[in-house]
């Protein structure tokens, strides 16, 4: 299991060798390794079809708990089977679809990677290996969409995705951060059967969190903006991520979550309220649009929409509905979202506008674009209606804003069959339409996708039992979270979803035909959009963010030393201070005795020297006090038992003091920069920090936590090191290393002094 | 007397800061070695502050007779001390090589990365 997830990123590695190796029949090659997962998951359907499940798992990080652990249960396993499945054709479609593009090797990497990605994604049973292929795909999924990387907007709309989606991806790490707390456990299997999850009082916080992350992902209203946008990917792109799995990653973890954390009434309200809007919106843009790929990706919308609902709803018969409108999405939209691509790359047409009757030209591709958008409209005999009954049959059923959720989806119904229409009639029949390119058929690896995905959508329209008893009926047990057994059926009487299902088909058709008329009805709804919608919202949370980033350098970021040090200072004093508060720190009792009149003297000439150091207007004799004050905090070593340090201070007091005195005598004298005003500020600060480090040290000095680990080198140095002068032994046995650097450290500065004194020279010289 | 050192290394920091804030670029340096003895005194005084117990092991014997004053805080200083040294001489001539180019004892004539 660890191998086949992680099969993707291996091949993806060596993919633009192998891409150059096999030449032009690359794609069949890398499509081999989705078709042996297709394989390798159909496999399974035995073990879970009876609702149970098949755990895996592997160690990863085992100091902080963290496994690498993979839950194969219907659900799960259906997600693995369109993932890999389409991604066979996809990948088998790229191959000729991209031929002329120079980076296909680039794009094989990609689109590999992202298939591991989101198998992982859907396998996964610890919530951070989750979330972490959660964040692989948005990441694949940016590379993806700015895969034309010289177009501007193609790396415009990819950034877009991207905040978007990991926007969301950070308030979801938090939510399954929280939901692990309440639950105990980082492992899914174990969270969902635990009890008392909705009780929690995190429950609402949590499921926001994880909500926000679902709908920016699976692009519900109002982050549904970024998915058209991100049609600027290659079809194929468009196809696989943006239509058939990466976009329905939100829709699996909330039916995943769906035993865990639904069925409460904060759950089926904003979740079928936001999924019949979405629904709604999706729809209707859809059918306000002509371009291509934008319908298709409204249409998405929808879905995304509609599936979103349905778990909602979250009766027996909404999620019947849901995981069967799931499979049949998949297989139409991928269908048609390939036939999208035929168009543009057989005919040169990207809007609708610029085709039709195209039959003739293209007469297999027409017949498959057909079944799928008959799929799309949800008739009959195809799998899309029986996933359409269902639906409405579940919103008229629905426990709460049953009325509201009715509107929705019959309006959505009448509209799904004008945006059917738009696909499946338009291009293909009617009047012949001058194309950029002369049309001719695809390459038959270009077609077998779309050939494939809609007669399957055909096939389980006729014999439901084919997709049901293998595997919808363990994904509707497992997103149910109790045994459910659907029997799906083309055929269910007449009813009331039926008397919807033909009046929505009749008013769509009649829709279609005023379609021109239509459009032009809602353009006062542009400037609106424009105006106020969503997107311009993102607009405006950019360029703020920008511009607070802008702000915040100029104030921070200024470039004058003086600046960073008072923020720097600033900041330790308030937050030294609120320590100590908060800690109630105390400076214990004042007390000099013992002390000896030299030392009183030494210290009062250092404070003395140090003073004037600070306050003289002679370089001279400022550099003359700082000598003055070395030499007393020599005097202070000697005293206290450090001679070494003590003669060590010395001769370097002197060379500075030397130093200082040659250079300086080259420099100007000494300026008054800074007013009277910004002087007693730097004092007052300067006094503050000063302070601060006093009681500091009137704090701590008679708080010892630890043994001083001295002992070890006064005990050793004989023994060990052969030496009576226990700092030198350190210095040159025990912390040889340190020593070491610091001769570096040294050389570095002789060397760095050396060269610009040569700098100099040759300066001089020109 | 570590009560006294307190009021001392405290002294110093407030005088190395001051120097550090000013906008001339002797100053600034003034202020560093200022900062680097009080530092220094501040690890000297937390490793405890003994008169004539020097770090010596006396001929013919293992270990010192008594106790003696913390070796390791005096070799952590004596490191800093030839450090700090380096890094002031470094600076030294950064500096005048800076007054050469910019003519002026003053950060806020060095805002540009190309001088």
């Amino acid at each position: 299991m660890l191998f086949a997830v992680l099969s993707g990123f291996l091949i993806a590695a060596i993919a633009p060798w192998l891409h150059r190796l096999s030449g032009r029949h690359s794609g069949w090659l890398l499509a081999l390794l989705p078709g042996a997962l297709f394989v390798y998951f159909l496999g399974f359907i035995p073990e879970v079809s009876d609702g149970s499940a098949v755990r895996l798992v592997y160690p990863w990080v085992p100091g902080l708990d963290i496994q690498l652990s993979f839950l194969v249960d219907g659900l799960s396993l259906l997600f693995a089977l369109l993932i890999s499945g389409i991604g066979f054709f996809i990948v088998a479609y790229a191959g000729r679809y991209l031929e002329k593009h120079r980076d296909l090797g680039r794009f094989y990497v990609l689109i590999l990677s992202f298939m591991a990605s989101m198998l992982g994604l859907v396998l996964a049973d610890n919530l951070i290996a989750l979330f972490v292929f959660w964040e692989l795909t948005s990441i694949t999924s940016y590379l993806l969409i700015g895969y034309n990387h010289e177009d501007k907007s193609a790396r415009q709309s990819a950034l877009q995705g991207l905040f978007v989606t990991v926007g969301g991806g950070l308030a979801l790490l938090t939510g399954f951060i929280m939901l692990a707390i309440v639950g105990g456990s980082y492992e899914l299997s174990e969270i969902l059967a635990s009890d008392g999850l909705q009780e929690h009082a995190w429950y609402l916080p949590m499921l926001l969190l994880i909500l926000a992350g679902a709908f920016t992902k699976s692009a519900q209203v109002p982050f549904h903006f970024w998915l058209p946008n991100a049609m600027a990917a290659p079809t194929p792109v468009s196809a696989y991520l943006h239509s058939a799995t990466m976009v329905k990653a939100g829709v699996y973890l909330l039916a995943r979550l769906n035993p865990g954390l639904g069925g409460t009434e904060t759950w089926l309200l904003i979740l079928s309220l936001f999924g019949g809007l979405t629904m709604l919106t999706g729809v209707f843009l859809s059918a306000r649009s002509t371009g291509v790929k934008k319908v298709l990706a409204y249409s998405t919308v929808m879905a995304l929409g509609t599936l979103v609902m349905l778990i909602g709803v979250g009766t027996e018969t909404a999620i019947i509905a849901a995981v069967t409108f799931l499979l049949a999405h998949s297989l139409y939209k991928g269908a048609l979202f390939l036939i999208a691509g035929i168009l543009d790359h057989e005919a040169g047409c990207k809007d609708f506008l610029q085709t039709g009757g195209l039959r003739r030209a293209l007469p297999v591709t027409t017949f498959f674009a057909a079944i799928a958008a008959l799929s799309l409209g949800g008739v009959l005999p195809l799998f899309g209606f029986i996933a359409k009954e269902l639906m409405l049959e579940a919103v008229l059923e629905a426990p709460r804003v049953a009325g509201i959720l009715t509107a929705f989806a019959v309006l959505t119904a009448i509209l799904g069959v004008l945006v059917a229409a738009i696909v499946g009639i338009k291009p293909w029949f009617g009047p012949r339409v001058e194309t950029p390119k002369t049309p001719h058929e695809a390459p038959p690896a270009m077609l077998a996708g779309p050939a494939v995905l809609a007669s399957l959508g055909l096939i389980f329209g006729l014999a439901p039992w084919l997709a049901e008893g293998g595997i919808l009926a363990a994904a509707a047990t497992v997103v149910y979270g109790a045994p459910l057994t659907p029997k799906l059926a083309l055929w269910h009487g007449i009813n009331a979803p039926l008397m919807i299902s033909i009046a929505g088909l009749v008013l769509g058709l009649l829709l279609y035909t005023q379609w021109a008329r239509f459009r032009a009805a809602f353009t006062w709804l542009d400037p609106l959009a424009r105006q106020i919608g969503p997107e311009r919202q993102y607009e405006r949370i950019m360029a703020a963010m920008v511009a607070s980033a802008d702000w915040q350098t100029r104030v921070l970021q200024n470039g004058y030393l003086r600046y960073y040090l008072l923020v720097i200072l600033i900041t330790t004093l308030l937050m030294v201070g609120i320590t100590a508060q908060i800690y109630d720190i105390s400076i214990g009792e004042l007390s000099f005795s013992g002390v000896q009149l030299q030392e009183w003297a030494i210290l009062g000439i250092m404070l003395a020297a140090a003073f004037v150091a600070v306050t003289f207007r002679s370089r001279l004799g400022a550099v003359a006090s700082l000598g003055a004050v070395g030499f007393a905090v020599a005097l202070i070593y000697v005293l206290f038992s450090a001679a070494d340090v003590g003669i060590t201070q010395v001769l370097v007091e002197t060379l500075t003091v030397l130093l200082l005195v040659l250079v300086l005598f080259r420099l100007p004298g000494f300026l008054n920069l800074s007013s009277r005003l910004v002087r007693i500020r730097d004092a007052i600060v300067a006094l503050s920090v000063g302070g601060m480090m006093t009681l500091l040290m009137l704090s701590t000095t008679h708080t010892r936590l630890y043994d001083s680990i001295s002992s070890y080198f006064v005990q050793e140095s004989v023994p060990l090191g052969y030496g009576r002068n226990i700092v030198n032994v350190i210095l040159v046995d025990f912390r040889a290393l340190d020593t070491l650097g610091e001769i570096f450290v040294l050389a570095l500065a002789a060397v760095g002094v050396y060269a610009m004194i040569k700098l100099r020279a040759e300066d001089s010289r020109k | 007397m570590e009560t006294l050192m307190a009021f001392a290394v405290g002294g110093l920091y407030a005088a190395a800061i001051y120097m550090m804030l000013r906008r001339s670029i002797v100053k600034l340096v003034i202020g560093l070695v200022l900062l680097s003895n009080a530092a220094n005194l501040l690890i000297f005084t937390a490793a405890g502050m003994d008169r004539g117990l020097p770090p010596l092991i006396p001929e013919g014997m293992l270990v010192p007779d008594g106790p003696v004053a913390d070796p390791l805080a005096q070799a952590l200083i004596l490191t800093a001390i030839v450090i700090g040294f380096g890094v002031l001489a470094f600076a030294v001539v950064l500096i005048h090589r800076a007054y050469e180019v910019v003519r002026a004892d003053d950060m806020d004539q060095m805002k540009d990365t190309d001088t």
